[in-house]
């Protein structure tokens, strides 16, 4: 992207919800799309005398947050209670990290198209609780606490990114450590990896920070990326037009993806006094030495093993980053390998074939209706020859459809290449002694009859006979 | 009445008789120390043992659980408070609901929805508060004990006015789960009872770590009732600057307490305590401050009280308008103003501060003594609609919110009568988790002097 005389500043807060079994502050599990209201307990309702007791799982996923983005997890942490009303948030106030937060500076390295890299910080990542969900129906609201309490890990990056393309490879390579830890399922449409931007202009060269302006409400990478260029090109216009401090102030703005457009959430209102103070419920959390030396040890990173995939298996640094995106990818790649798949056949027939395919049926690679186990086996066919390659796409498609394994599915289909000499040398007797004429001119020194035999024998074993082994009879029996 | 420890040797059937004689009392009665007495209820009850009066803020399932307050109305508790639950399972049965001030702020029982609670000594005076109802039961002869809850004095306070035996535990002794919070970190639940002895048993059953309340310290139940010894000699500090300040009769009584514990062999010791003035503000501080967001979850959303007219702003507004009375009103103002932006240091932050001069102030004079000594209250129960104004009422509090600030156990036990013949206390206070050493003092006290 390019903003002309304009630099961008881009900071990004993402909220990810935690895996954990139970939610931040009570036993109420913590699973998605259940019946409204069912996992509430006293503590969630903010019922009289309930009280809020942090859940250790959300403490040791952070550990490993940290670790992976290269951060000081603080040994003891601090909750607080930021004060608003509102029918969602039962206590009409949320526990969250303000002072001390478990996790404070990070960072984490993108990698733009160009093939260049670039730093992005991580001012901190702070322990907080969900919000449940207003239901609005008609002239009448309805309140699901369900969400209220789930835990959250807010990450919130320093105003390092300059464009919307170095924002959403950002978002994509923090969205992907969180999937490699296993530490959130980050799924954008479910909420579970909700992104805020802040987002401001200032003519090249400047070094100060003008009006940021924060943009919420953004559930797909596409539609942030959108997000983020409507607002710039809003502020620059402004800017042009000399009116940027009439209409550029400090404002929440919602983007509506349905009209492509922000529109101001809050309006001029001054900022809301949150009234933040300890929370007097929950003691300071220490953790001990042996909690934060066993979480630190953290699976490798996608970074980490698309090197390695370069440097272990000889595959292209494309082809790495693209089977590291997501650890499902990696780890549906890692199966294939492991059972036998040579690595150029692997990326191939996983990146063009499979994937192609998932692509054009909207399915995800978790979503597949072809196991890795199942791939591996048709890879191991074309391999020692017991198919061709071009038959091995006819059995994917087949296996797409049917629930079937590799050899039942190239048997229905009838693709099993001959790949035994007396088969096909049978063939070529029959086909010789068919047609005398034609041997004889061959013999005469016509070599150009080879594709004719090649043809015939191909035709009589309904292309199932291995070519290169058919070429190599034939010229013997032929030259006989 | 019998005293619990009499009560806990009853068989099932002398229980249930005493359970129906006791109904037919509480009936009987004008005190207005069961909230039952104000609604005509019949008396609520939870399990099946010795009756203790249950402090209208602490959850009994089932129970229609209010804090004395309006907004709460119609609020059926759908589970037990941890203490609920230590109690049912030790022999004891929640048996009626307790009047007190609304949401526990209050010193006289003046401010529950539901009316007043006479002093059962004379029905002109206050039993003091917030537990008065408690108190005034315990005192009055229609209850066995009770638990109360006690944020700057609400269990000693009224203790004291009433003439019973009122214990704060050390802040984290007793769970907090299913207490209504009011501050949260001053808040504990303890007992009111006729004797130390009681006191001691009751304590000892809601005492112990309770994984559902993150405060709660990591210690088993005590068992100081079957180590109580009054025997034990002790040093005792007296805060002679608080002395000084009390009321004459509170002097005279307290003075001559001194010198019987000394003549039992304690050993006394006279110390002060410095900027005293500052006590009052710092736990108002604090106390409102955390009130101020331990209340907003009464909003008219989920259940109580709801005024229901126009917008969604309009329905916090009239329900919490309506719902709260001027007194808990005062507090929520007060505390959200301390916390807003722009005042915060001036206020929460220095009063956290003076909190930890006070602590220090206490420790220090615990290198020398076992127990200090000081009054309860500055004077006997007071008239109803007697204080003036807010600051009246709340420097009645002077002596016992300090131990809350500190979050040290403290215990009040009646030591005489003034003139009209109504009780004084005396408080009594220990270490942190030192409450055998409190209660080993108490009895001591309560033997000389023979109450
Ligand atoms: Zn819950």
């Amino acid at each position: 992207m390019s903003y002309g005389d304009f630099e961008v500043v881009i900071g990004l807060e993402v909220h990810a919800q935690l895996n954990t079994k139970t939610k931040m502050f009570c036993n109420c599990p913590t699973s998605f799309g259940d019946e409204q209201n069912v996992n509430t307990c006293p503590v969630c309702l903010a019922l009289p005398g309930a009280l809020p007791v942090p859940n250790k799982e959300a403490f040791t996923k952070s550990i490993a947050f940290g670790t992976a983005i290269d951060a000081t997890v603080n040994k003891t942490s601090i909750f607080d209670r930021k004060n608003y009303f509102y029918p969602d948030s039962p206590k009409a106030y949320q526990i969250t990290q303000m002072d001390v937060p478990i996790v404070e500076k990070g960072h984490l390295i993108i990698d733009m198209e160009d093939g260049s890299q670039k730093r992005i910080g991580i001012t901190r990542a702070h322990l907080e609780e969900d919000a449940g969900k207003n239901i609005h129906e008609g002239d009448h609201s309805k309140v699901d606490l369900n969400r209220a309490g789930t835990p959250l890990l807010e990450i919130v990056s320093e105003p390092d990114m300059r464009s919307s393309d170095e924002a959403i490879a950002y978002l994509k390579k923090l969205h992907s450590i969180v999937r490699y830890l296993g530490i959130g399922d980050a799924n954008m449409q479910e909420g579970s990896f909700r992104c805020d931007a802040n987002v401001s202009i200032r003519p090249k060269g400047d070094t100060k920070l003008y009006t940021r302006v924060e943009l919420k409400n953004i559930n797909s990478f596409k539609f942030i990326q959108k997000a983020i260029e409507l607002e710039v090109e809003r502020q620059i216009d402004a800017w042009e037009d000399g009116v940027y401090e009439k209409e550029i102030f400090q404002e929440t703005r919602l983007y509506d993806s349905a009209k492509n457009e922000t529109r101001s959430m809050r309006g001029k209102e001054g900022a809301a006094d949150y009234r933040y103070f300890p929370e007097p419920d929950i003691p300071p959390v220490t953790l001990d030495d042996e909690t934060l030396a066993k979480y630190s040890q953290i699976p490798e990173l996608p970074d980490q093993k698309r090197d390695r995939y370069v440097n272990d298996f000889g595959i292209s640094a494309y082809d790495a980053s693209v089977l590291t995106a997501e650890p499902e990818l990696a780890a549906f790649f890692e199966t294939l390998i492991d059972h036998k798949a040579t690595p150029k056949m692997a990326v191939s027939w996983m990146t063009v074939e499979l994937l192609g395919r998932l692509n054009k049926a909207g399915l995800s690679i978790e979503e597949s209706p072809v196991s890795a186990l199942t791939l591996s086996e048709l890879i191991v066919r074309i391999e020692d020859n017991t198919i061709s390659g071009k038959a091995g796409k006819d059995v994917l498609d087949y296996l797409m459809e049917n629930s079937v394994s590799v050899d039942d599915a190239i048997d229905k289909l009838g693709l099993k290449q001959i790949s035994d000499d007396g088969a096909i040398i049978a063939m070529i007797d029959e086909i010789m002694a068919a047609n005398p004429a034609q041997v004889e001119q061959f013999r005469a020194g016509k070599e150009t009859l080879m594709g004719f035999f090649v043809g015939q024998v191909m035709k009589a074993s309904k292309g199932s006979a291995n070519p290169g082994l058919v070429n190599k009879l034939l010229k013997e029996k032929l030259q006989g | 009445m019998i005293t619990l420890k009499e009560a806990l040797t009853l068989n099932p059937g002398e229980l249930d008789e005493f359970k129906q004689d006791l109904s037919a009392k509480i009936k009987a009665s004008n005190l207005g120390a069961y909230i039952e007495q104000h609604t005509g209820e019949a008396i609520n009850t939870y399990g099946s043992g010795v009756p203790v009066l249950i402090k209208d803020n602490i959850q009994v399932k089932g129970w229609s659980i209010t804090s004395a307050s309006k907004i709460l109305q119609g609020y059926i508790a759908p589970y037990n408070a941890t203490v609920i639950e230590k109690m049912t399972a030790n022999g004891l049965a929640a048996f009626g609901r307790a009047n007190m001030d609304q949401f526990a702020m209050g010193s006289s029982t003046e401010t529950s929805f539901y009316g007043n609670t006479l002093n059962p000594h004379d029905p002109t005076k206050v039993p003091g508060g917030s537990s008065g109802g408690s108190a005034a039961a315990v005192a009055g002869g229609i209850a066995i004990a009770a638990l109360g809850s006690d944020t700057g004095g609400s269990i000693r306070q009224p203790a004291a006015f009433c003439g019973c035996v009122g214990l704060k535990p050390t802040y984290g002794r007793v769970s907090r789960f299913g207490l209504g919070a009011y501050s949260s970190s001053l808040d504990q639940i303890g007992p009111i009872t006729q004797t130390v002895e009681d006191a001691a048993i009751l304590y000892d059953i809601l005492s112990g770590h309770d994984p559902k309340d993150a405060t709660s310290a990591k210690l088993a139940p005590d068992q100081t009732a079957k180590n109580l010894n009054p025997d034990r000699k002790l040093t005792i500090a007296v805060i002679e600057n608080f002395l000084d300040q009390a009321g004459d009769e509170i002097k005279t009584a307290t003075r001559n307490a001194i010198k019987a514990l000394e003549d039992a062999g304690h050993t006394i010791i006279y110390k002060n305590f410095s900027n005293v003035e500052h006590h009052i503000s710092t736990y108002y501080i604090i106390a409102t401050a955390e009130a101020s967001a331990n209340l907003s979850r009464y909003d008219g959303v989920r259940y109580g009280f709801r005024k229901e007219e126009g917008n969604l702003k309009d329905m916090y507004f009239d329900t919490r308008g309506e719902g709260f009375g001027d007194e808990v009103k005062r507090r929520i103002l007060l505390g959200s103003f301390v916390l807003s932006s722009g005042y915060y240091d001036a206020y929460y932050l220095k009063a956290q501060k003076v909190r930890h001069l006070i602590k220090d102030e206490y420790n220090k004079v615990f290198e020398e003594a076992d127990l200090i000594l000081m009054p309860v209250t500055p004077t006997t129960a007071f008239e109803f609609n007697s204080k003036s104004s807010p600051i009246e009422m709340y420097l009645s509090d002077i002596y016992t919110i300090s131990l809350n600030l500190a979050g040290l156990p403290g215990i009040s036990v009646p030591v005489g009568k003034d003139k009209a013949g109504l009780p004084i206390g005396m408080q009594l206070v220990a270490k942190a988790f030192n409450e055998q050493t409190l209660l080993d003092g108490a009895a001591s006290a309560e033997r000389i002097l023979s109450l």
